[in-house]
């Protein structure tokens, strides 16, 4: 297992490993979305309450456990980068972050999308669309905060102090947003009362988060791949790349 | 040269820092007629309603607090990063963490206690509810130094950049978000009459939790920093 960590923490091994895996992860996210999409926006019944217009989930739902997965990603490539000073760990943290305010956004735009049919208004002030909105301001302090050191090492650094940091009130800001409309605002209406979801409007949600997470993998890769070679420009085995 | 303890290290940063602020008053008053001002807006913005004013007084009250404490936060370590006091402290044989919370005592002091003091004044004349204001002081007392700890850690985190003003709002805001709601509801139940007890716990609960974890978090963003 460590043989594998020290592999995979190795510039080139990284570079080459993910070279490999970049058209076996496009497949398998295209097979995934395909059938995810095809079967949400076609085969699945419409619901009983709000109709079609639910089927935005499939995109929503998904969307939304992404932001909060890249985020506890981006946390744990923090711990490694304190602990283990590993360059792939802050690079991987620091390639995740677009990703995951990008997810943040489309689960931010359609939520309030959804919102429209249903609550008759673009945007309340739901406690999640809230603490969506406030992990969209944390994964782009994030991003800010590592354009605005030019020391590359150091700004890995204090990303994955802040990413640390964030993932601890993430919990608290989610939870105390969470009271503060419960408290603020009389029960509006709720997304899904039902206790259960069916299968058939599960398995489609299901295929959907499962690509969106391939494609979380496979834009990463990318990204870091990118990140690799112009951070490691000046070194030995990037230079062999291109001369070959 | 004789070597201090543990608290006598605390002691001597808190004094030195306090000192340093009782000598540069303008700065000492900054953070104060920044939060005056920022209320004094408001009346002018939504208009002189006494109802509404009251109404939103908590949250004017809170949301100019931690405006202004923001603004003072890149005080706590600028002039010591600029002349190299902090890389002595980092160098020291004292745990960082302890002197991070003596210079967080100290700027809580100069920025935070201030803020107490006036804000039955501004209270009173955003006609809040009378019997909110004990719990008005009590959000504040403990309110401001969670800003300050949560702070320390975003200033640790920039002090090294030239222009670290705008980042730092983007860092510190969103982590002041449980802060502000639990102070502004607390004050508001207590306008209505009703007991504040539930968010005056959390935010006890709030203020031990970042007491006990930022001073690490901010030495190891120093750390950085200083690298």
């Amino acid at each position: 297992m460590w043989k594998w960590f020290h592999q995979w923490g190795s510039p080139p091994h990284f570079y080459r490993r993910a070279g490999k895996w970049l058209p076996w992860l496009g497949g398998l996210f295209a097979v995934f979305f395909i059938s995810g999409l095809v079967d949400g926006l076609v085969f699945a019944p419409a619901d009983y309450q709000q109709g079609e217009s639910y089927r935005i989930i499939y995109v929503h739902v998904p969307a939304a456990w992404m932001s909060m997965f890249i985020y506890m990603v981006m946390a744990v490539c923090g711990i490694i980068v304190l602990v283990w000073r590993m360059k792939m760990a802050e690079i991987v943290l620091i390639s995740s972050a677009p990703i995951g305010a990008s997810f943040t956004f489309l689960a931010l735009v359609t939520g309030s999308l959804w919102g429209k049919p249903m609550w008759g208004t673009y945007w309340v002030w739901d406690a999640r669309l809230t603490s969506e909105l406030i992990l969209l301001f944390l994964y782009l302090g994030v991003i800010g905060l590592y354009g605005a050191i030019d020391e590359k090492r150091m700004a890995g650094r204090a990303v994955a102090i802040l990413a640390i940091v964030g993932a601890v009130n993430i919990p608290i800001i989610h939870f105390s947003v969470e009271w503060w409309n419960s408290l603020h605002q009389g029960p509006t209406v709720t997304k899904f009362d039902k206790p259960s979801i069916h299968w058939s409007m599960l398995l489609p949600l299901l295929l959907m988060a499962v690509a969106f997470q391939i494609y979380y993998v496979w834009a990463l890769f990318l990204k870091v791949r990118a990140e690799l070679l112009q951070r490691e420009r000046n070194s030995r085995w990037v230079e062999e790349l291109f001369r070959s | 040269m004789k070597r201090l303890s543990l608290s006598q290290a605390f002691a001597f940063i808190l004094r030195r820092d306090l000192l340093i602020a009782l000598r540069n008053r303008s700065e000492l008053a900054n953070p104060l007629l920044f939060f005056v001002l920022v209320i004094t807006l408001f009346p002018l913005a939504v208009g002189a309603e006494p109802n509404l004013l009251a109404r939103i007084a908590p949250g004017i009250i809170w949301v100019a607090a931690l405006l202004s404490s923001m603004l003072s936060l890149d005080a706590m370590f600028r002039s010591d990063f600029e002349d190299g006091t902090l890389e002595q402290m980092l160098l020291s044989a004292h745990p960082v963490p302890v002197l991070v919370l003596a210079k967080v005592t100290a700027h809580w002091l100069v920025t935070g206690l201030p803020l107490l003091l006036i804000s039955p004044l501004l209270a009173m004349m955003l006609g809040l509810d009378e019997g909110a204001y004990g719990i008005l002081l009590l959000t504040v007392l403990i309110g401001t130094p969670i800003l300050s700890l949560i702070g320390a850690i975003g200033v640790a985190l920039t002090i090294g950049l030239r222009k670290g003003g705008i980042i730092l709002s983007l860092l510190v805001l969103p982590l002041y978000v449980p802060v502000l709601i639990f102070a502004a509801s607390a004050v508001d139940m207590a306008s209505g009459g009703l007991s504040a007890m539930p968010q005056i716990s959390m935010m006890l609960a709030f203020l031990f939790l970042s007491l006990s974890l930022s001073p690490w978090a901010t030495a190891a963003a120093l750390r950085m920093s200083m690298s």
